[in-house]
């Protein structure tokens, strides 16, 4: 008897196993269009929190560059016995002599001395706000423009006006200016010239109500020994000029000065992950979860459906692995379908509120790519059982027994 | 064992099978049951077949006739590789299928055997054209030349108008034919028919049975289950079964091969002896 091997184990063509799977999906469109749904929201909430997040960083980001990071600031610092250290008033111009600085003005704080909208507040409701005398060329230095009104000049400089920082305006309820707007400042009136827009570089301007040297020395007894020292430098000599600031400005004493670099404090700042974002990657996480107990449903009552279906492919010649790969597929497939339409959900959200922010649009790759492995995984762990149950259903059972 | 001349349309397998066989001891049949028994262990134990032998030679047109629980759909399951004997010997193509690994039975039935059944099972989304073309899935085949033999499966069974309809748009018997055309896409070496007219009106199952006929007349080797003893009785052998025994056969004996009659005369298989007429078409 001749024994001829019969060729057998063909594999199935990937057009084939594309054709296979998608069979489910283009006969019952709603169903599997719901049963997408679930991994769809699930998606598009990770990857809208995570392009959101990282959209606004790269918003903050792109205003810290406008703003420029080529700001060093100088501060008084302490004494070794914990006092305030003084800086030596010659320190703006010993630091101007430096290579490399482009602008430096400064401010010296008028300790002692609060501003109050009126005569009449309580002296202790000073609102936190801060006196401080500031150099005429301030709001080159820091980048900061008035909102209202104009800053100080040559010659309010020497008279009772003042500036007053955002927050400082807020908390004094001052939101515009007008002829005669005054606040009370050291037990006299000083007129209210400008406001000033929020300073990112230099969140201390904010609370602070500026008056010009002159006037603090005047009016209010001010010293003049500078606290705050704001420096531009050439933006390829940041790191040199940091390095001189310190004994430029104190050379007797360097340790007793504070240099700083605002910029790298609000970039840290940017790549913070804010807390909410936790919870909402965990609410994605959840409705992932849902969608992936969705999909193992719907593919279980496939595989009970179409019993005849998968009688009739045995007979025809699949193998168990070709029923298991045809079912595993399409749940992928349903589950991708899902991943994908979750991620232009989430990207087109991104888009439409980042541009509302006017922040630049940025959905990283973690976020689309990690949204799309998470379906496909989720498409292989939820169709696995129903895959095998398919392969191991009897061909005979699943045909004749009608 | 690949069919080396597939631009014949009409061959099912049956001139290669002699060609290749021929050049060694003779003429396999294309299914041998030797004492084939099986049991479903269910509670109390069903002895669906009991010791059953049954040879079928390429070419022949067999009707399988009995009534319901004579054990003809279990032999169908056997015969088909779709299940396992509890006892004795099943060969197809002169192989014995309880050597095979499931994946390689597979393999057999998407190349040498095709299936008919009753309730036709079409798939509806797809065109008839596909609906044929897909008995060819399996076999490793691109879907471009799947289509193409279809077309060719399709004439044969006189459906060549409407390739891209859908099954829903055909009447039964249409339907009927379809499926036909996809057990015979595949060029197999056996088809096996359940009750192909059993949803079917008398006269589109006289059709269908003609059609049947014609193709058995072409050479192809079918099987045909049916519970119509008029419908046996149009088939050139009968077979009945009877509580899981064959209670007759009115021609048990090997027909002459069509090739025989063309001057390749086969040795005899052994244990199997080679009458020197048998019935043919």
């Amino acid at each position: 008897m001749t024994v001829t091997p019969v060729e057998v184990r063909r594999r199935l063509r990937p057009a084939d196993l594309g054709r296979l799977a998608s069979v489910g999906i283009r006969t019952r469109k709603l169903r599997a269009g719901l049963s997408a749904l679930g991994i769809a929201i699930g998606v598009a909430a990770i990857v809208a929190v995570l392009g959101l997040s990282s959209s606004s960083q790269a918003g903050l980001l792109a205003e810290i560059d406008q703003l420029g990071t080529n700001m060093l600031t100088v501060q008084n610092g302490q004494t070794l016995f914990g006092q305030p250290a003084e800086l030596p008033k010659t320190a703006p111009a010993m630091i101007g002599r430096i290579a490399g600085a482009t602008a430096v003005e400064d401010t010296a704080v008028v300790p002692m001395v609060s501003a109050y909208r009126s005569p009449v507040i309580p002296s202790i409701d000073t609102n936190a706000l801060s006196v401080q005398a500031a150099s005429l060329g301030l709001l080159g230095a820091t980048g900061d423009t008035t909102a209202h009104g104009s800053y100080l000049n040559a010659a309010t400089a020497n008279e009772p006006v003042a500036v007053l920082g955002a927050l400082a305006a807020q908390r004094l309820g001052i939101d515009r200016v007008y002829p005669g707007e005054r606040i009370w400042l050291g037990n006299q009136w000083f007129y209210v010239a400008g406001i000033l827009n929020p300073a990112v570089l230099a969140p201390d301007i904010d609370t602070s109500v500026l008056v010009g040297y002159p006037a603090a020395k005047t009016y209010l007894g001010s010293d003049g020994h500078p606290s705050t020292i704001y420096v531009r430098a050439q933006t390829d000599q940041v790191d040199s000029v940091h390095a001189l600031l310190a004994p430029t400005a104190n050379p007797e004493t360097p340790s007793q000065v504070n240099v700083s670099q605002p910029s790298q404090a609000l970039v840290a700042r940017a790549d913070a992950q804010s807390a909410l974002n936790g919870l909402f990657l965990g609410l994605g996480a959840v409705a992932l979860l849902v969608g992936a107990v969705g999909v193992a449903n719907i593919m279980i009552i496939s595989v009970l459906e179409r019993r005849s279906e998968i009688g009739l492919r045995r007979a025809l010649g699949a193998t168990k692995g070709h029923i298991r790969t045809q079912f595993l597929a399409e749940a992928v497939l349903l589950s991708l379908i899902g991943g994908a339409v979750g991620v232009a959900i989430g990207a087109l959200s991104t888009a439409v509120y980042a541009s509302s922010k006017g922040w630049g649009v940025v959905i990283p790759v973690l976020a689309w790519g990690g949204g799309l492995g998470a379906a496909l995984a989720i498409g292989g762990v939820a169709g696995l059982v129903p895959a095998l149950r398919a392969a191991r259903m009897s061909p005979t059972e699943a045909l004749w027994s009608m | 064992m690949t069919p080396s001349n597939e631009t014949i349309p009409v061959g099912i397998g049956i001139d290669t099978e002699l060609g290749s066989a021929s050049d060694a001891k003779g003429v396999p049949p294309v299914l041998e049951l030797d004492t084939v028994s099986k049991i479903y262990e269910t509670t109390p134990p069903v002895h669906a077949l009991r010791g059953v032998n049954l040879t079928v030679h390429p070419g022949e047109l067999v009707g399988i006739v009995g009534p319901s629980g004579s054990g003809k759909t279990t032999l169908l399951h056997l015969v088909g590789t779709l299940d396992r004997p509890s006892s004795g010997v099943v060969r197809l193509l002169g192989i014995d299928v309880a050597k095979m690994a499931d994946a390689d039975l597979a393999g057999l039935r998407a190349t040498k055997i095709g299936f008919v059944f009753q309730q036709f099972f079409l798939a509806e989304h797809e065109t008839v054209l596909d609906n044929v073309a897909d008995g060819l899935l399996y076999a490793g085949i691109a879907l471009s030349e799947r289509r193409e033999r279809a077309l060719g499966a399709l004439e044969r069974v006189g459906l060549t108008t409407r390739p891209q309809a859908r099954p829903t748009q055909l009447s039964g018997g249409q339907r009927q034919r379809v499926a036909i055309a996809r057990a015979l896409v595949g060029q197999p070496a056996i088809v096996l028919a359940d009750e192909p007219t059993g949803n079917l009106d008398s006269a589109t199952g006289q059709s269908i049975l003609a059609l049947i006929d014609e193709l058995h007349t072409e050479g192809a080797t079918i099987l045909v289950i049916t519970h119509d003893r008029d419908i046996a009785e149009g088939m050139p052998r009968r077979v009945e079964m009877l509580d899981g025994n064959i209670v007759a056969d009115n021609n048990p004996a090997r027909p002459l091969p069509i090739a025989t009659l063309n001057g390749n005369h086969p040795e005899r298989v052994e244990g199997d002896p080679w009458p020197s007429g048998g019935a043919q078409s």
